[in-house]
Formats: structure tokens, sequence, C-alpha cells
């Protein structure tokens, strides 16, 4: 991927591709926002109709684990941050290991988050999966359901975030990616992570401290 | 053929491979290359703009075969050609196809495609191989919409209004819903490709102030769908997670809100109707300017108004469900604000006609086609009003006269808008002209049709013929039988133009640079233009449509 130390095709000068790009990832997470948006919409419209219920719904979740998240997706975003900075000042080995942490915290995420679904389970309160359910009533199958689509979905996006910047911390391992010249696919690439936590910052109070 | 034996002024010699071939088309993008493979991996966003010409084209006579099934079962008030079941689908396809397949990608994938560039004095887009991208990706929802074709169809209307589309429907929903949620992200990418062209590729001169007023259309729709589409994303996501897992978020046995289900897909939807008509508003802009041979009438407000549609546009989504039992506070905000919607449109309109007085018009194909354009919505507009009054509405909801109105808007504006802008920019696409005299036979022939199909829709709701019914009160037959009939010479006038394009692309006159007289970058290169667009960069000393201005009595 040498051809990226090149100017692409409508370009004629590097600060204005760089600006380009990086304005490209910020409408693009301008869109992922909107996405999750629908999703909040729904969450807050529930506790809006049924609050005493939405609020004993949440107490089934497992606060503490999601607070522990929490912590992992804060620090991994300081590590992306930590990783820019690197890339910037064209250090491979501090790029390459800030990367790979990144992609490690994020898969201790994605464990916690499975450990937390397997607590579910077991109470019989995951949707889908749990048979026979054991809901406490219609709004708590409600709000699971909510829960469900809206951690699966950030999920999703935790996973190509980790499949990302993987991809790139193994790439500027191997030298594949020139340093400092191409800081810019390391950057837009941290800027999504930044809104996947960022939109966990979100859920988070939301699902879990709404008890 | 005999006369381009010798050498003509436009470098045309009998050796040149072609019948018609000129130089100026040999150097052009058309001829970049020849392989399947040079159009189908090109990075070039002329012919990615092609490309999508000929994709939206097909699904547009798909969607309309649809609705000549539907014009065909009404013309007796049994409906005895289609069953109960079929029209449901006929009807459904013909809303998705037109709506996601032909309105919203029509006049941005190609002509915004086509002429961002080429107006703002850049080679590319932003991001040339995210732009190829998006055609795929347009395709492969394509191709999911076909096999719902294919398998018989679905029969949601499509709204997809829960809780029929999540429980009751018996027909392909998740596969639509995937289909429109596919073709939703081409549409992302296209607005977040347009976004940072502009704002990044203007050439050096080429000032906020100086943009064509297409290209502020084009700013203006894209952030609607940068904005509102993955909203709609969202809820088909929801929907299909209920039809799939019983993942219910709408489901009222649990609790849940089906009306949610309303909020949500208008307020994707509603702006959609703003993506489908700005582009047009653009087109019209250039249209008017270049037939009227003077600058445009007050260019600020015409380009601001884009920007006040696409901001008020996302706060009128609930006059869509005023019989809704939604709040009556909530829809009063909601008419006030329909109401002020109308007052940018108006601008628009004001100033068209202010810009055309006492210009030297040219009665020309894209001349008339925008002027078919202006009171086709300007009737579509004021009947919106009309129905924008809560006590109105009730009268009218859910009956033929909002088939009436948003037809007016979507096909009578913006598929106007669309043969605008093929008759305006097509010598500068293909490098041929066309026959004018065809061309303005075919603008009357639509706004004629046109008409006659939908000015009777207008009666017939106020009548209380309710949409999507297709066995009636035979007391509506006769103003049926009106709207069959001006379909028909619809059709055939929307059919009428492929055939003289298609001629001209073999047998039409070369076209020179600048045809129409215009002004605007994209008539300062040959027509067709070359591979990179501009041979140097242009740089802009000269604000937009700057034609000569005539003063009585000279200047004082």
């Amino acid at each position: 991927m040498t051809d990226r130390v090149q100017l692409h095709e409508p370009y004629s000068d590097s600060g204005q591709q760089h600006e380009a790009d990086m304005m490209g990832m910020s409408v693009f997470l301008a869109s992922e926002i909107m996405l999750f948006g629908g999703l909040v919409i729904a969450i807050l419209v529930i506790r809006y109709l049924h609050p005493a219920e939405t609020v004993e719904a949440s107490k089934s979740l497992h606060l503490w684990i999601g607070a522990l998240n929490t912590v992992v997706l804060l620090t991994s975003s300081l590590l992306v941050a930590l990783g820019v900075t690197a890339a910037r000042a064209a250090s491979a080995w501090w790029t390459t290991r800030c990367l790979f942490g990144v992609a490690i915290l994020g898969l201790v995420f994605l464990g916690l988050k499975t450990y937390e679904y397997s607590l579910e389970y077991a109470d019989g309160v995951l949707p889908v999966l749990s048979d026979p359910p054991r809901f406490s009533g219609s709004i708590e199958h409600l709000f699971m359901n909510v829960y469900l689509m809206a951690t699966g979905l950030h999920a999703v996006h935790v996973s190509i975030g980790i499949a990302l910047l993987a991809g790139l911390a193994w790439r500027v391992g191997r030298g594949g990616l020139q340093l400092p010249q191409e800081t810019v696919t390391i950057e837009v690439s941290g800027l999504y992570w930044h809104l996947v936590d960022v939109i966990w910052v979100f859920l988070y109070p939301i699902l879990y401290l709404a008890r | 053929m005999s006369d381009l034996a010798t050498s003509d002024h436009y470098g045309r010699t009998a050796d040149d491979g072609g019948v018609s071939e000129t130089g100026t088309q040999r150097q052009s993008y058309l001829r970049a290359g020849h392989t399947l493979r040079s159009w189908l991996f090109t990075t070039d966003h002329k012919r990615i703009a092609i490309l999508y010409l000929i994709s939206i084209t097909t699904f547009f006579f798909i969607g309309g075969a649809a609705a000549a099934l539907m014009r065909a079962d009404l013309l007796t008030p049994q409906g005895d050609l289609l069953s109960d079941e079929g029209y449901n689908r006929a009807f459904t396809l013909h809303g998705v196809i037109m709506v996601w397949f032909f309105l919203i990608p029509s006049i941005p994938n190609t002509f915004g495609n086509f002429l961002i560039p080429l107006m703002i004095g850049a080679r590319d887009l932003a991001f040339p191989r995210l732009n190829l991208l998006s055609w795929y990706i347009y395709m492969l929802g394509g191709l999911f919409t076909v096999y719902v074709l294919i398998t018989g169809g679905v029969d949601t209307g499509w709204t997809f209004y829960t809780p029929l589309s999540s429980m009751f429907s018996n027909g392909n929903v998740v596969i639509a819903a995937t289909a429109v949620f596919v073709v939703g992200f081409s549409s992302i990418l296209t607005g977040l490709n347009f976004i940072v062209t502009v704002h990044k590729l203007r050439c050096p001169g080429m000032t906020w102030g100086r943009l064509p007023l297409f290209v502020w259309s084009h700013y203006a729709t894209s952030i609607i769908l940068v904005l509102a589409t993955p909203v709609l994303s969202i809820t088909l996501v929801l929907i299909a997670a209920e039809r799939l897992f019983g993942l219910g978020i709408f489901d009222p046995k649990l609790g849940g809100d089906p009306l949610l289900y309303q909020h949500l897909f208008w307020f994707y939807s509603h702006p959609a109707v703003y993506i489908m008509v700005l582009p047009a508003l653009g087109v019209v802009s250039e249209l008017i300017a270049a037939a009227a041979h003077k600058p445009i009438f007050g260019y600020w407000f015409v380009a601001g108004s884009s920007i006040a549609i696409a901001i008020i546009g996302f706060l009128v989504w609930g006059h869509h469900m005023f019989v809704s039992g939604q709040s009556m506070y909530a829809s009063a905000i909601f008419s006030l604000l329909s109401l002020v919607v109308a007052v940018p449109s108006g601008i628009k309109v004001y100033n068209w006609t202010a810009t055309l007085y006492k210009g030297h018009i040219s009665l020309d194909p894209p001349f008339l086609f925008a002027m078919g354009f202006v009171g086709l919505f300007v009737v579509g507009g004021l009947t919106g009003l009309i129905l924008a009054m809560l006590a109105i509405d009730v009268h009218v909801h859910d009956t033929y006269f909002v088939v009436a109105h948003f037809h007016y808007i979507m096909v009578g504006g913006t598929v106007s808008a669309f043969f605008g802008a093929l008759h305006f920019w097509w010598p500068k696409m293909i490098g041929r002209t066309y026959s004018l005299v065809w061309g303005r036979i075919s603008a009357a022939l639509i706004f004629l049709g046109f008409n006659l199909t939908f000015f009777p829709q207008f009666i017939l709701g106020y009548l209380g013929m309710p949409r999507r019914y297709h066995s009636y009160d035979p007391s509506f037959q006769v103003l049926h039988v009106f709207s069959s009939s001006g379909a028909v010479i619809l059709g055939a006038a929307y059919l009428l133009p492929f055939a003289y394009l298609f001629y001209s692309m073999r047998c039409g006159a070369p076209a020179e640079a600048n045809p129409w007289d215009a002004r605007g970058l994209e008539w300062t290169v040959p027509s067709p233009p070359p591979r990179e667009n501009f041979e140097t960069i242009p740089v802009v000393t000269r604000p937009p449509y700057d034609y000569p201005v005539e003063r009585e009595g000279g200047d004082d």
C-alpha cells in the first residue's frame, strides 16, 4: 500500500488531502451518531412511557460489569490518542504497541459483555435466547429488547474497530504503513474508535444508571 | 453518411473508426477505455454518473410498469385486473422502487456526480473509490429489490408501518427492508462525498458566493442524506429484528409503541422529500438563468433558501401523523412549521420569475421543462399548504388528494427537472445534440399527460376516494378513467426522449463546448469533457451567472 504516500487523484497538495480525509471521517461519524440516535430515542421513549417499570427493569442489568467496561473503553481511547501522537512522532514501535493495546482492550470489552449476556441468559432475561424467558413483566421484556439491540449494535461497531486497529498495528509493525506520512489513516481510524467509545458513554447511563 | 467522407471543422474524418466520432470525443472520458472493465472499475466521476444514469433509468421503468398495472386496474370500479393482494404488492413496489431506487438517487447521483467537480473546478470528487463503492452498494440493494419483485413482492406500502409490517404482513418484508437499508448506505456515501468535495476541492477563486446554485442545492441535499438516512436504517433494522427474532420494540403487546415507528420513519422520510426535490430546485435555477441569459435574481436568497429548506425539513415530520392521535399541541406546532417551510420554496419561485423578467428567453427544451417544473411545483406546494392545515387534513387524510399532492412534487417536480437536466446537459455528457423539436414536444406532452393523470386525483380525493383501494364506488369511475388515460400519455411521453436521445448518440450533430451560451465552469471544457476534466485547474475571477446586464437607457 505504498501508493498511499502519493497524493490521491483529485488532490494537488497534501494539506488539502489530509483535511479532506479528516472531514470525510467526521461526516461519516455524524451519520453514525444519527444511526444510534434512533435507538437512543427508542430507549428514552420507553422510559417516558413506563418510568417505574423501566427503573425496575434497569435493575436486572449488571451495573458493575457495565462500569468496568466503561473504564476499559475510556482507557482504550487514551491509548488511541497516544498511538496517534506516536505516529506523528514517527515512532513505529510505540504506535504498534498502542494500537495492539487498543485491540486487546476492545477484546476485553467484548469478553466482559459476553459474560454479562451469559449472566442475563442464566437469569432468563436475555430476549430471543432465554428459554423459557422469566421476565417480570412485558415492560421488562421491552426494555431488555431495546437493551440487546443497542448493546448488540454497539458490539458490532467495537468488533469493526478492533479489526481496523489491529490491522493498522500489523501494517505499521511490518513497515507497510509509512510514518509519519500516513498518520492520517491512523487518525481517522482513531476518530472512529473514539466515537464507539462516546456512544458507550451515552448508552451506559440511559441503560444501566436509569435505575 | 456521405457528408462524413471528408474532415469537417469538428475534426471528423472518414477514417475515424466510427460514423460519427469527433476529435473531442476521441479524447473524452467516454473513450478513456473501451472494455467493460474500464467502466465497472472506473473511479472517474463522469463514468460513475453514466453507470448511475443507466441503472436508475432501468428502475424508473420497472417502477413505472407497476404504476401502469395500477392505473389499468383502476379503470373499473371492481378492480378486476389484479387481486386485492396483487394490487397491494403493485403499489408497494411502485413506491419502494420509485422513492429509493429512482427519486432519491436520480438527480444527485447522475447529474450531481457528473457536474459538481466540473462546476467547482476539480478533477474528481473527494473520494473517487468511495464513489464507485456507492454505485456497487446501490446495485446490491437493487438486486435485493429485484429478488423481492420476482418472489412475489411485499404488501406493506412503501412506509412499512408497524404493526402490519412487523406482525401481520405475509410478504418479503425483511428482504425489502434489507434492500432499502443497503441502498441507504449508498446515499450516505454519496452525501459524504459531496459535502467534503464542496468544502475542500473548490478551485482558486471559487468562493462560497460563486458556487453555482446547483452545487448549493446539492450541498443542502447531502446534509439531509448524511443525517436522516441512518435514522431510517436503524428503524428498518428494528423492523427486521422484530420479524426475524421477535425482538419487538414497537410491539404493543409488550408496551411498545407502534407510533414510535411512525415518528422514526417520518423523521427520515419527510426530509427525504427534500432530498428528492432540492436537487431539482438546483437544476431549475441553472436552467432558468441559462434560458433567460440573465444573472439569477437574488443569488443569496436562492442559495440560502436551499439550506433553510434542509434545516426546517427536519422539523415537520409530524404533519404525516395529524390523525394518529399525537398531542394536539404537537400537531399545531408541526402544522405551523410545515407552513413555514413554504417560505423558502416560495422565495425560489419568485426569484426565478424575477430572473425571467425581461430576459432574452430561448424556448429550448430545457426551458420548457423548467417551466413545467415551476407550474407543477407551485400546484404541489400550494396543495401542501392545504394539507398542512389541521382541519382540512382530517378531511383529506389518506385520500387521493394526498396522492396527487406528493406526485405533483415528486413526479411533476423532480421527474420534470430530471428530464430538464437530461436535455440541458446531454450535449455536455455525450457530446451530441438532439432534435430540439422533439425535445419541445416531449416537454409539452409530459406536462399535459401529467396534469391529466393527477389533477383528477385532487378531485377524487376531495370527494372521498381513499388511497390504496382498488375497488371503489362507481361514481368515481369517470375521474379514474381520466387519470388512467392521462397515464397513457405520460408513459408515452417519458419513453419519447429515449428514442431521440439514443438516436442523437450516434447520429446527432457534434455539440459545441457551450451550446446554450451559458455560464459556469462546466461549459468551458470540451463536450464531452476529457478524462481529467481540466487541463489546468481554472482560476475563477468573476461572479456566477455573469451574463451581460442591460439597463434601460444605458448605464447610468
